[in-house]
Protein backbone atom coordinates (compact mmCIF):
# COMPACT_ATOMS: atom_id res chain seq x y z
CA UNK A 1 0.00 0.00 0.00
CA UNK A 2 1.25 3.76 -0.84
CA UNK A 3 1.88 6.36 1.68
CA UNK A 4 -0.82 8.28 -0.12
CA UNK A 5 -3.20 5.52 -0.26
CA UNK A 6 -2.70 4.85 3.37
CA UNK A 7 -3.03 8.59 4.45
CA UNK A 8 -6.22 8.97 2.37
CA UNK A 9 -7.57 5.85 3.63
CA UNK A 10 -6.69 7.48 7.41
CA UNK A 11 -8.40 10.69 6.50
CA UNK A 12 -11.29 9.40 5.04
CA UNK A 13 -11.96 6.71 8.09
CA UNK A 14 -11.16 10.05 10.31
CA UNK A 15 -13.64 12.28 8.55
CA UNK A 16 -16.00 9.43 8.45
CA UNK A 17 -15.90 8.57 12.23
CA UNK A 18 -16.66 12.09 12.75
CA UNK A 19 -19.77 11.81 10.03
CA UNK A 20 -20.74 9.32 12.16
CA UNK A 21 -20.82 10.50 15.56
CA UNK A 22 -22.51 13.81 13.78
CA UNK A 23 -25.56 11.37 12.00
CA UNK A 24 -26.14 10.37 15.36
CA UNK A 25 -25.02 12.80 18.40
CA UNK A 26 -27.02 11.15 20.87
CA UNK A 27 -24.72 8.98 22.62
CA UNK A 28 -21.58 10.55 21.67
CA UNK A 29 -22.86 13.92 23.18
CA UNK A 30 -23.67 12.22 26.04
CA UNK A 31 -20.11 10.65 26.31
CA UNK A 32 -18.46 14.08 25.66
CA UNK A 33 -20.56 15.31 28.88
CA UNK A 34 -19.07 13.11 30.76
CA UNK A 35 -15.70 13.39 29.57
CA UNK A 36 -15.99 17.47 30.08
CA UNK A 37 -17.39 17.23 33.79
CA UNK A 38 -14.49 14.98 34.54
CA UNK A 39 -11.90 16.73 32.92
CA UNK A 40 -13.18 20.00 33.97
CA UNK A 41 -12.91 19.54 37.48
CA UNK A 42 -9.05 18.97 38.10
CA UNK A 43 -7.90 21.65 35.23
CA UNK A 44 -10.17 23.59 37.24
CA UNK A 45 -8.29 22.89 40.50
CA UNK A 46 -4.92 23.48 38.79
CA UNK A 47 -6.16 27.32 37.32
CA UNK A 48 -6.50 27.97 41.32
CA UNK A 49 -3.88 26.76 41.92
CA UNK A 50 -1.79 28.74 39.52
CA UNK A 51 -3.50 31.52 40.89
CA UNK A 52 -3.11 30.97 44.10
CA UNK A 53 0.95 30.22 43.44
CA UNK A 54 0.77 33.59 40.93
CA UNK A 55 -0.81 35.40 44.14
CA UNK A 56 1.86 34.60 46.50
CA UNK A 57 4.78 34.59 44.28
CA UNK A 58 5.53 38.15 45.53
CA UNK A 59 5.18 37.78 48.95
CA UNK A 60 8.61 36.06 48.48
CA UNK A 61 9.71 39.50 48.03
CA UNK A 62 8.45 40.43 51.64
CA UNK A 63 10.67 37.94 53.40
CA UNK A 64 12.18 40.55 55.97
CA UNK A 65 14.48 39.01 59.18
CA UNK A 66 14.39 40.22 62.20
CA UNK A 67 17.71 40.13 64.49
CA UNK A 68 16.99 40.69 68.18
CA UNK A 69 20.10 41.40 69.60
CA UNK A 70 21.40 41.14 73.42
CA UNK A 71 19.68 42.74 76.21
CA UNK A 72 22.88 43.69 77.93
CA UNK A 73 25.27 44.41 75.05
CA UNK A 74 25.87 47.97 74.38
CA UNK A 75 23.63 49.66 72.16
CA UNK A 76 26.26 51.23 70.07
CA UNK A 77 26.34 47.39 68.68
CA UNK A 78 23.70 47.52 66.66
CA UNK A 79 24.93 50.33 64.04
CA UNK A 80 27.81 48.08 63.59
CA UNK A 81 26.07 44.88 62.86
CA UNK A 82 23.52 46.75 60.00
CA UNK A 83 26.93 48.24 58.54
CA UNK A 84 28.76 44.99 58.52
CA UNK A 85 25.15 43.35 56.43
CA UNK A 86 24.66 45.86 54.37
CA UNK A 87 27.85 44.67 52.57
CA UNK A 88 27.07 41.34 52.40
CA UNK A 89 25.33 39.87 48.15
CA UNK A 90 22.48 38.51 49.48
CA UNK A 91 21.29 41.57 51.74
CA UNK A 92 19.00 44.00 50.09
CA UNK A 93 18.93 46.76 52.93
CA UNK A 94 19.21 46.87 56.59
CA UNK A 95 17.29 48.81 59.20
CA UNK A 96 18.11 49.61 62.73
CA UNK A 97 15.10 50.09 65.15
CA UNK A 98 16.57 51.10 68.56
CA UNK A 99 15.12 49.70 72.25
CA UNK A 100 13.99 53.77 72.68
CA UNK A 101 12.28 53.75 69.28
CA UNK A 102 10.30 50.46 69.41
CA UNK A 103 9.30 51.37 72.77
CA UNK A 104 8.06 54.71 71.52
CA UNK A 105 6.38 52.99 68.81
CA UNK A 106 4.44 49.85 71.22
CA UNK A 107 3.64 53.26 73.61
CA UNK A 108 1.64 54.70 70.34
CA UNK A 109 0.19 51.65 69.40
CA UNK A 110 -0.84 49.18 72.12
CA UNK A 111 -2.45 52.27 74.53
CA UNK A 112 -0.48 50.88 77.67
CA UNK A 113 1.67 54.12 77.76
CA UNK A 114 0.89 54.86 81.39
CA UNK A 115 1.51 51.46 82.18
CA UNK A 116 5.07 51.62 80.23
CA UNK A 117 6.08 54.74 82.44
CA UNK A 118 5.85 52.48 85.52
CA UNK A 119 8.99 50.82 83.75
CA UNK A 120 12.10 51.93 85.21
CA UNK A 121 13.89 50.17 82.56
CA UNK A 122 13.25 49.58 78.47
CA UNK A 123 12.56 45.80 78.28
CA UNK A 124 12.87 46.26 74.82
CA UNK A 125 16.05 44.75 72.69
CA UNK A 126 17.49 46.78 69.66
CA UNK A 127 16.41 44.99 66.79
CA UNK A 128 18.38 45.22 62.76
CA UNK A 129 15.88 44.16 60.76
CA UNK A 130 17.78 42.68 57.21
CA UNK A 131 15.43 42.47 54.11
CA UNK A 132 17.10 39.74 51.78
CA UNK A 133 18.22 40.54 47.98
CA UNK A 134 15.98 39.05 45.52
CA UNK A 135 18.68 37.01 44.19
CA UNK A 136 18.16 35.12 48.12
CA UNK A 137 14.22 35.65 48.77
CA UNK A 138 13.89 32.27 48.25
CA UNK A 139 13.34 29.56 51.16
CA UNK A 140 16.89 28.20 51.26
CA UNK A 141 18.74 31.56 49.94
CA UNK A 142 16.71 32.95 53.66
CA UNK A 143 17.67 30.18 55.45
CA UNK A 144 21.74 30.46 54.69
CA UNK A 145 21.11 34.29 55.23
CA UNK A 146 19.60 32.83 58.61
CA UNK A 147 22.56 30.74 59.34
CA UNK A 148 24.68 33.72 59.61
CA UNK A 149 22.47 36.28 61.01
CA UNK A 150 22.39 33.91 63.81
CA UNK A 151 26.07 32.80 64.12
CA UNK A 152 27.03 36.84 64.51
CA UNK A 153 28.09 38.23 68.08
CA UNK A 154 25.32 40.04 70.42
CA UNK A 155 22.74 38.02 68.48
CA UNK A 156 19.80 37.04 70.72
CA UNK A 157 17.46 35.13 68.15
CA UNK A 158 16.65 35.57 64.63
CA UNK A 159 13.13 35.16 63.66
CA UNK A 160 11.67 35.45 60.01
CA UNK A 161 8.78 36.97 59.32
CA UNK A 162 7.76 35.05 56.10
CA UNK A 163 7.65 31.84 57.82
CA UNK A 164 4.20 31.69 57.38
CA UNK A 165 5.14 32.26 53.35
CA UNK A 166 6.96 29.09 53.63
CA UNK A 167 4.19 27.15 55.19
CA UNK A 168 1.74 28.29 52.37
CA UNK A 169 4.19 27.01 49.94
CA UNK A 170 4.61 24.01 51.54
CA UNK A 171 0.43 23.84 51.48
CA UNK A 172 0.30 24.59 47.57
CA UNK A 173 3.17 21.79 47.20
CA UNK A 174 0.54 19.44 48.72
CA UNK A 175 -2.50 20.78 47.19
CA UNK A 176 -0.99 20.28 43.95
CA UNK A 177 -0.21 16.91 44.47
CA UNK A 178 -3.72 16.96 44.91
CA UNK A 179 -4.33 17.76 42.10
CA UNK A 180 -2.59 15.21 39.92
CA UNK A 181 -4.38 12.47 42.14
CA UNK A 182 -7.56 13.73 41.05
CA UNK A 183 -6.49 14.32 37.55
CA UNK A 184 -5.03 10.30 37.41
CA UNK A 185 -8.34 9.40 39.22
CA UNK A 186 -10.58 10.90 36.98
CA UNK A 187 -8.65 10.13 33.41
CA UNK A 188 -9.18 6.74 34.69
CA UNK A 189 -12.32 7.66 34.47
CA UNK A 190 -12.29 8.90 30.86
CA UNK A 191 -10.77 5.84 29.52
CA UNK A 192 -13.73 4.14 31.21
CA UNK A 193 -16.17 5.86 29.64
CA UNK A 194 -14.66 5.91 26.42
CA UNK A 195 -14.29 2.33 26.61
CA UNK A 196 -17.52 1.88 27.42
CA UNK A 197 -19.04 3.61 24.85
CA UNK A 198 -16.41 2.01 22.17
CA UNK A 199 -17.71 -1.47 23.62
CA UNK A 200 -20.91 -0.26 22.68
CA UNK A 201 -20.66 1.10 19.33
CA UNK A 202 -18.90 -2.31 18.49
CA UNK A 203 -21.73 -4.31 19.69
CA UNK A 204 -24.12 -2.06 17.44
CA UNK A 205 -22.05 -2.76 14.23
CA UNK A 206 -21.52 -6.49 14.92
CA UNK A 207 -22.62 -7.41 11.76
CA UNK A 208 -20.81 -4.95 10.19
CA UNK A 209 -17.40 -6.20 11.63
CA UNK A 210 -18.24 -9.82 10.46
CA UNK A 211 -18.64 -8.99 6.56
CA UNK A 212 -15.67 -7.09 6.76
CA UNK A 213 -13.71 -9.72 8.72
CA UNK A 214 -15.27 -12.08 5.91
CA UNK A 215 -13.70 -9.92 3.29
CA UNK A 216 -10.63 -9.68 4.40
CA UNK A 217 -10.08 -7.18 7.26
CA UNK A 218 -7.56 -7.40 9.76
CA UNK A 219 -8.81 -6.60 13.48
CA UNK A 220 -6.34 -3.67 13.07
CA UNK A 221 -8.57 -2.35 9.65
CA UNK A 222 -12.06 -2.96 11.84
CA UNK A 223 -10.61 -1.32 14.84
CA UNK A 224 -9.78 1.67 13.05
CA UNK A 225 -12.91 3.81 12.68
CA UNK A 226 -13.54 3.16 16.49
CA UNK A 227 -10.13 4.33 17.25
CA UNK A 228 -10.93 7.80 15.77
CA UNK A 229 -14.20 8.00 17.30
CA UNK A 230 -12.55 7.89 20.71
CA UNK A 231 -10.48 10.58 19.85
CA UNK A 232 -12.99 12.21 18.57
CA UNK A 233 -15.10 11.57 22.41
CA UNK A 234 -12.04 12.63 24.03
CA UNK A 235 -11.37 15.77 22.09
CA UNK A 236 -15.17 17.06 22.31
CA UNK A 237 -14.71 16.04 26.12
CA UNK A 238 -11.72 17.94 26.58
CA UNK A 239 -13.36 21.41 24.37
CA UNK A 240 -15.94 21.29 26.98
CA UNK A 241 -13.77 21.09 30.06
CA UNK A 242 -12.06 24.08 28.66
CA UNK A 243 -15.51 25.47 27.98
CA UNK A 244 -16.34 24.68 31.83
CA UNK A 245 -13.22 26.47 33.22
CA UNK A 246 -13.11 29.66 31.30
CA UNK A 247 -17.21 29.94 32.49
CA UNK A 248 -16.13 29.41 35.65
CA UNK A 249 -12.98 31.51 35.82
CA UNK A 250 -15.08 34.12 34.00
CA UNK A 251 -18.03 33.68 36.93
CA UNK A 252 -15.48 34.57 39.30
CA UNK A 253 -13.13 36.96 38.07
CA UNK A 254 -15.20 40.21 39.78
CA UNK A 255 -15.66 38.60 43.29
CA UNK A 256 -11.76 37.84 43.18
CA UNK A 257 -10.97 41.26 41.80
CA UNK A 258 -13.11 42.88 44.80
CA UNK A 259 -11.68 40.64 47.29
CA UNK A 260 -7.89 41.54 45.97
CA UNK A 261 -8.78 45.04 46.28
CA UNK A 262 -10.10 45.21 49.99
CA UNK A 263 -6.13 43.84 50.25
CA UNK A 264 -5.24 46.33 48.34
CA UNK A 265 -3.58 44.35 46.13
CA UNK A 266 -4.37 44.71 41.83
CA UNK A 267 -4.38 40.37 41.82
CA UNK A 268 -6.47 39.61 38.62
CA UNK A 269 -7.80 35.86 38.46
CA UNK A 270 -6.34 34.34 35.27
CA UNK A 271 -7.81 32.14 32.88
CA UNK A 272 -5.24 29.48 31.38
CA UNK A 273 -2.82 29.80 28.78
CA UNK A 274 -3.13 28.57 24.89
CA UNK A 275 -0.98 25.81 25.55
CA UNK A 276 -2.72 24.83 28.66
CA UNK A 277 -5.73 24.63 26.29
CA UNK A 278 -3.91 22.34 23.78
CA UNK A 279 -2.59 20.68 26.50
CA UNK A 280 -5.79 19.31 27.90
CA UNK A 281 -7.26 18.85 24.22
CA UNK A 282 -4.47 16.91 23.47
CA UNK A 283 -4.73 14.49 27.20
CA UNK A 284 -8.32 14.50 26.56
CA UNK A 285 -7.98 12.88 22.78
CA UNK A 286 -5.03 10.63 23.98
CA UNK A 287 -7.30 9.24 26.71
CA UNK A 288 -9.75 9.02 24.50
CA UNK A 289 -8.02 6.68 21.96
CA UNK A 290 -6.64 4.57 24.83
CA UNK A 291 -9.68 3.88 25.61
CA UNK A 292 -11.05 3.01 22.88
CA UNK A 293 -8.35 0.85 21.48
CA UNK A 294 -8.37 -1.21 25.19
CA UNK A 295 -12.46 -1.51 24.43
CA UNK A 296 -12.14 -2.21 20.44
CA UNK A 297 -8.88 -4.18 20.59
CA UNK A 298 -10.67 -6.82 22.65
CA UNK A 299 -14.01 -6.62 21.65
CA UNK A 300 -13.30 -7.01 17.57
CA UNK A 301 -10.60 -9.77 18.36
CA UNK A 302 -13.75 -11.82 19.99
CA UNK A 303 -16.16 -10.97 17.03
CA UNK A 304 -15.73 -14.28 14.51
CA UNK A 305 -17.92 -14.54 11.37
CA UNK B 1 -7.20 -25.60 -6.20
CA UNK B 2 -9.40 -27.33 -3.18
CA UNK B 3 -8.27 -30.77 -1.63
CA UNK B 4 -10.16 -32.46 1.59
CA UNK B 5 -8.26 -34.91 2.88
CA UNK B 6 -10.24 -36.94 5.29
CA UNK B 7 -11.65 -34.24 7.18
CA UNK B 8 -14.15 -34.22 10.39
CA UNK B 9 -15.72 -31.55 11.80
CA UNK B 10 -17.41 -31.78 15.60
CA UNK B 11 -18.93 -28.12 16.40
CA UNK B 12 -18.80 -28.01 20.32
CA UNK B 13 -22.29 -28.34 20.75
CA UNK B 14 -21.83 -31.85 20.07
CA UNK B 15 -22.59 -32.22 16.25
CA UNK B 16 -20.74 -34.13 14.05
CA UNK B 17 -21.47 -31.90 11.02
CA UNK B 18 -18.75 -33.89 9.11
CA UNK B 19 -17.55 -37.39 9.41
CA UNK B 20 -14.15 -38.05 7.38
CA UNK B 21 -14.61 -36.14 4.08
CA UNK B 22 -12.40 -36.28 1.20
CA UNK B 23 -12.56 -35.02 -2.28
CA UNK B 24 -10.76 -32.90 -4.54
CA UNK B 25 -11.52 -29.92 -6.90
CA UNK B 26 -9.64 -28.74 -9.94
CA UNK B 27 -8.23 -25.58 -11.05
CA UNK B 28 -10.93 -23.79 -13.33
CA UNK B 29 -13.82 -26.56 -12.00
CA UNK B 30 -17.18 -25.37 -11.15
CA UNK B 31 -18.53 -28.01 -8.63
CA UNK B 32 -22.04 -28.17 -6.91
CA UNK B 33 -22.30 -28.99 -3.24
CA UNK B 34 -25.55 -30.80 -2.76
CA UNK B 35 -27.32 -32.26 -0.07
CA UNK B 36 -30.17 -31.83 2.60
CA UNK B 37 -29.66 -28.81 5.05
CA UNK B 38 -27.34 -30.59 7.82
CA UNK B 39 -25.65 -32.64 5.30
CA UNK B 40 -22.45 -30.75 5.44
CA UNK B 41 -22.49 -28.92 2.41
CA UNK B 42 -22.64 -25.31 4.51
CA UNK B 43 -19.37 -26.86 6.73
CA UNK B 44 -17.21 -27.60 3.94
CA UNK B 45 -17.68 -23.57 2.74
CA UNK B 46 -16.95 -22.41 6.07
CA UNK B 47 -13.64 -24.52 6.20
CA UNK B 48 -12.81 -23.44 2.61
CA UNK B 49 -12.79 -19.61 3.88
CA UNK B 50 -11.37 -20.64 7.39
CA UNK B 51 -14.89 -19.74 9.27
CA UNK B 52 -13.96 -22.76 10.79
CA UNK B 53 -11.00 -25.05 11.14
CA UNK B 54 -11.39 -28.71 11.18
CA UNK B 55 -11.47 -31.10 14.51
CA UNK B 56 -9.41 -33.72 12.44
CA UNK B 57 -8.06 -34.05 8.70
CA UNK B 58 -6.74 -31.77 6.64
CA UNK B 59 -8.11 -28.94 4.12
CA UNK B 60 -6.04 -27.69 1.11
CA UNK B 61 -6.68 -24.26 -0.52
CA UNK B 62 -4.73 -23.09 -3.77
CA UNK B 63 -2.16 -25.65 -2.25
CA UNK B 64 -1.79 -24.47 1.67
CA UNK B 65 -2.66 -26.43 3.90
CA UNK B 66 -4.98 -24.36 6.05
CA UNK B 67 -4.15 -26.53 9.22
CA UNK B 68 -0.73 -23.99 8.89
CA UNK B 69 -2.57 -20.80 8.67
CA UNK B 70 -2.07 -19.28 11.90
CA UNK B 71 -5.26 -16.47 12.89
CA UNK B 72 -2.90 -14.00 12.39
CA UNK B 73 -2.65 -14.89 8.32
CA UNK B 74 -6.53 -15.52 7.93
CA UNK B 75 -7.46 -11.91 6.79
CA UNK B 76 -4.54 -12.00 3.56
CA UNK B 77 -5.81 -15.75 3.22
CA UNK B 78 -9.51 -14.43 2.81
CA UNK B 79 -8.55 -12.01 0.27
CA UNK B 80 -8.02 -14.93 -2.47
CA UNK B 81 -11.23 -16.15 -2.23
CA UNK B 82 -15.02 -14.46 -3.03
CA UNK B 83 -17.59 -15.40 -1.29
CA UNK B 84 -21.42 -15.08 -1.54
CA UNK B 85 -23.95 -15.35 1.37
CA UNK B 86 -27.04 -16.83 1.12
CA UNK B 87 -28.33 -13.61 3.49
CA UNK B 88 -26.07 -11.03 0.89
CA UNK B 89 -24.29 -10.00 3.98
CA UNK B 90 -24.57 -6.50 2.55
CA UNK B 91 -23.66 -2.99 4.69
CA UNK B 92 -27.21 -1.02 4.50
CA UNK B 93 -25.80 1.91 5.80
CA UNK B 94 -23.58 2.30 2.63
CA UNK B 95 -24.20 2.76 -1.05
CA UNK B 96 -24.03 -0.42 -3.37
CA UNK B 97 -20.43 0.68 -4.70
CA UNK B 98 -19.12 1.17 -1.31
CA UNK B 99 -20.28 -2.53 -0.44
CA UNK B 100 -18.44 -3.48 -3.65
CA UNK B 101 -15.22 -1.40 -3.39
CA UNK B 102 -14.72 -3.38 0.46
CA UNK B 103 -12.37 -6.10 -0.60
CA UNK B 104 -10.22 -3.47 -2.26
CA UNK B 105 -10.48 -0.84 0.43
CA UNK B 106 -9.26 -3.74 3.11
CA UNK B 107 -6.53 -4.67 0.74
CA UNK B 108 -5.64 -0.65 0.28
CA UNK B 109 -6.17 -0.51 -3.27
CA UNK B 110 -5.77 3.15 -4.75
CA UNK B 111 -8.82 4.88 -4.93
CA UNK B 112 -8.55 5.10 -8.89
CA UNK B 113 -8.22 1.61 -9.07
CA UNK B 114 -10.65 0.83 -6.58
CA UNK B 115 -13.25 3.03 -8.84
CA UNK B 116 -12.27 1.57 -11.99
CA UNK B 117 -12.91 -2.14 -10.93
CA UNK B 118 -16.29 -1.58 -9.00
CA UNK B 119 -17.72 -0.40 -12.06
CA UNK B 120 -16.29 -2.66 -14.11
CA UNK B 121 -17.53 -5.48 -11.56
CA UNK B 122 -21.29 -3.98 -11.23
CA UNK B 123 -21.05 -4.10 -14.92
CA UNK B 124 -20.65 -7.96 -15.01
CA UNK B 125 -22.96 -8.34 -13.06
CA UNK B 126 -25.30 -5.74 -14.52
CA UNK B 127 -25.71 -3.20 -12.33
CA UNK B 128 -23.89 -0.40 -13.86
CA UNK B 129 -25.63 2.65 -12.95
CA UNK B 130 -27.01 1.41 -9.46
CA UNK B 131 -23.74 2.67 -7.37
CA UNK B 132 -25.40 5.25 -5.21
CA UNK B 133 -28.21 3.48 -4.15
CA UNK B 134 -28.60 1.24 -0.86
CA UNK B 135 -28.66 -2.35 -0.93
CA UNK B 136 -32.23 -1.75 0.54
CA UNK B 137 -33.87 -0.42 -2.27
CA UNK B 138 -32.86 -3.02 -4.20
CA UNK B 139 -34.82 -5.74 -5.61
CA UNK B 140 -33.19 -9.40 -3.18
CA UNK B 141 -31.71 -10.72 -6.74
CA UNK B 142 -30.01 -7.33 -7.65
CA UNK B 143 -28.78 -7.12 -3.74
CA UNK B 144 -27.55 -11.15 -4.07
CA UNK B 145 -26.16 -9.51 -7.36
CA UNK B 146 -23.95 -6.65 -5.34
CA UNK B 147 -22.93 -9.34 -3.35
CA UNK B 148 -21.50 -11.52 -6.13
CA UNK B 149 -19.97 -8.10 -7.55
CA UNK B 150 -18.32 -7.75 -4.04
CA UNK B 151 -16.81 -11.54 -4.09
CA UNK B 152 -15.51 -11.07 -7.42
CA UNK B 153 -14.35 -7.53 -7.67
CA UNK B 154 -10.65 -8.42 -6.09
CA UNK B 155 -10.27 -11.03 -8.90
CA UNK B 156 -10.50 -13.79 -6.80
CA UNK B 157 -9.46 -17.66 -8.18
CA UNK B 158 -11.80 -19.25 -6.44
CA UNK B 159 -15.40 -18.46 -5.69
CA UNK B 160 -17.30 -19.78 -3.10
CA UNK B 161 -21.12 -18.86 -2.74
CA UNK B 162 -23.60 -20.82 0.28
CA UNK B 163 -27.32 -21.15 -1.16
CA UNK B 164 -27.10 -17.98 -3.02
CA UNK B 165 -30.08 -18.67 -4.76
CA UNK B 166 -31.95 -19.54 -1.60
CA UNK B 167 -34.37 -16.88 -1.81
CA UNK B 168 -34.75 -16.26 -5.34
CA UNK B 169 -37.53 -17.38 -8.01
CA UNK B 170 -36.42 -19.93 -10.19
CA UNK B 171 -36.20 -17.26 -13.23
CA UNK B 172 -33.65 -15.21 -11.18
CA UNK B 173 -32.31 -18.24 -9.52
CA UNK B 174 -31.23 -19.52 -13.07
CA UNK B 175 -29.97 -16.15 -13.88
CA UNK B 176 -27.72 -15.92 -11.29
CA UNK B 177 -26.21 -19.43 -11.53
CA UNK B 178 -25.24 -18.45 -15.36
CA UNK B 179 -23.78 -15.55 -13.54
CA UNK B 180 -21.55 -18.15 -11.81
CA UNK B 181 -20.70 -19.68 -15.03
CA UNK B 182 -19.61 -16.69 -17.19
CA UNK B 183 -17.17 -16.49 -14.49
CA UNK B 184 -15.99 -20.13 -14.25
CA UNK B 185 -15.90 -19.93 -17.74
CA UNK B 186 -12.65 -16.87 -17.38
CA UNK B 187 -11.20 -19.07 -15.37
CA UNK B 188 -12.58 -18.98 -11.79
CA UNK B 189 -13.06 -21.99 -9.46
CA UNK B 190 -16.36 -21.65 -8.76
CA UNK B 191 -17.90 -24.05 -5.86
CA UNK B 192 -21.65 -23.30 -4.69
CA UNK B 193 -23.57 -24.89 -2.32
CA UNK B 194 -27.34 -25.32 -3.04
CA UNK B 195 -30.19 -28.50 -2.51
CA UNK B 196 -31.49 -26.91 -6.15
CA UNK B 197 -31.38 -29.77 -8.16
CA UNK B 198 -33.21 -28.86 -11.04
CA UNK B 199 -31.13 -25.66 -11.21
CA UNK B 200 -27.76 -27.89 -11.50
CA UNK B 201 -28.92 -30.08 -13.58
CA UNK B 202 -29.78 -26.50 -15.99
CA UNK B 203 -26.69 -24.98 -15.70
CA UNK B 204 -24.84 -28.37 -15.61
CA UNK B 205 -21.51 -28.47 -13.63
CA UNK B 206 -20.19 -31.78 -11.59
CA UNK B 207 -21.54 -32.26 -8.19
CA UNK B 208 -20.64 -33.64 -5.11
CA UNK B 209 -23.60 -35.02 -2.99
CA UNK B 210 -23.32 -34.98 1.09
CA UNK B 211 -25.79 -37.15 3.15
CA UNK B 212 -24.85 -36.96 7.08
CA UNK B 213 -21.43 -35.49 6.68
CA UNK B 214 -20.35 -37.67 4.61
CA UNK B 215 -19.86 -37.54 0.63
CA UNK B 216 -22.86 -39.52 -1.15
CA UNK B 217 -22.44 -39.25 -4.86
CA UNK B 218 -20.93 -37.50 -7.81
CA UNK B 219 -21.99 -36.72 -10.84
CA UNK B 220 -22.46 -34.56 -13.69
CA UNK B 221 -25.99 -32.63 -13.89
CA UNK B 222 -28.45 -35.33 -16.42
CA UNK B 223 -28.44 -31.90 -19.39
CA UNK B 224 -24.73 -31.28 -17.81
CA UNK B 225 -22.25 -29.07 -20.19
CA UNK B 226 -18.94 -29.46 -19.22
CA UNK B 227 -17.28 -26.45 -18.19
CA UNK B 228 -14.62 -25.70 -20.16
CA UNK B 229 -10.90 -25.98 -19.11
CA UNK B 230 -12.35 -28.63 -16.61
CA UNK B 231 -13.76 -31.62 -17.67
CA UNK B 232 -16.10 -32.63 -15.24
CA UNK B 233 -15.73 -36.76 -16.12
CA UNK B 234 -12.11 -36.70 -15.38
CA UNK B 235 -12.61 -34.84 -12.17
CA UNK B 236 -15.16 -37.25 -10.78
CA UNK B 237 -12.82 -40.32 -10.31
CA UNK B 238 -10.79 -38.07 -7.62
CA UNK B 239 -13.72 -37.92 -5.47
CA UNK B 240 -14.10 -40.84 -3.25
CA UNK B 241 -16.20 -41.71 -0.33
CA UNK B 242 -15.37 -42.57 2.82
Amino acid sequence: MSLQSWLTRHAQTLIGSLGAIVREPGGALMTMAVIGVAMALPVFLAVLLENSSAATANLNQGFDISVYLKKESARSRAPALAELWRGRNDVASVRVITADAALAEFRERSGFGAALDELTDNPLPDTVVVTPAVSASNPQGVADLEKVLAAAADVETVQVDGAWVNRLNAWLDILRRIVWLVAALLGSGVVLVVGNTIRLDILNRRSEIEVMKLVGATDGFARRPFLYSGVWYGLGGGALAILIVASAVQFLTGPVATLAALYGSGFKLQGMDVDVYLGVLGCAGSLGWLGSWLAATRHIRAIEP
Amino acid sequence: MIRFDQVHKRYPNGREALAGVSFSIAEGEMVFLTGHSGAGKSSILKLIALIERPTRGQVFVAQQNTNGIKSRGVPQFRRQIGVVFQDHKLLHDRPVADNVALPLIIAGVAKREVDKRVRAALDQVGLLGKERSRPLELSTGEQQRVGIARAVVGKPQLLIADEPTGNLDPDLALEIMRLFKRFNDVGVTVVVATHDLNLIDQVGARRIGFREGRVEAAGVGARGVEAPGAPASAAIGSVSNS
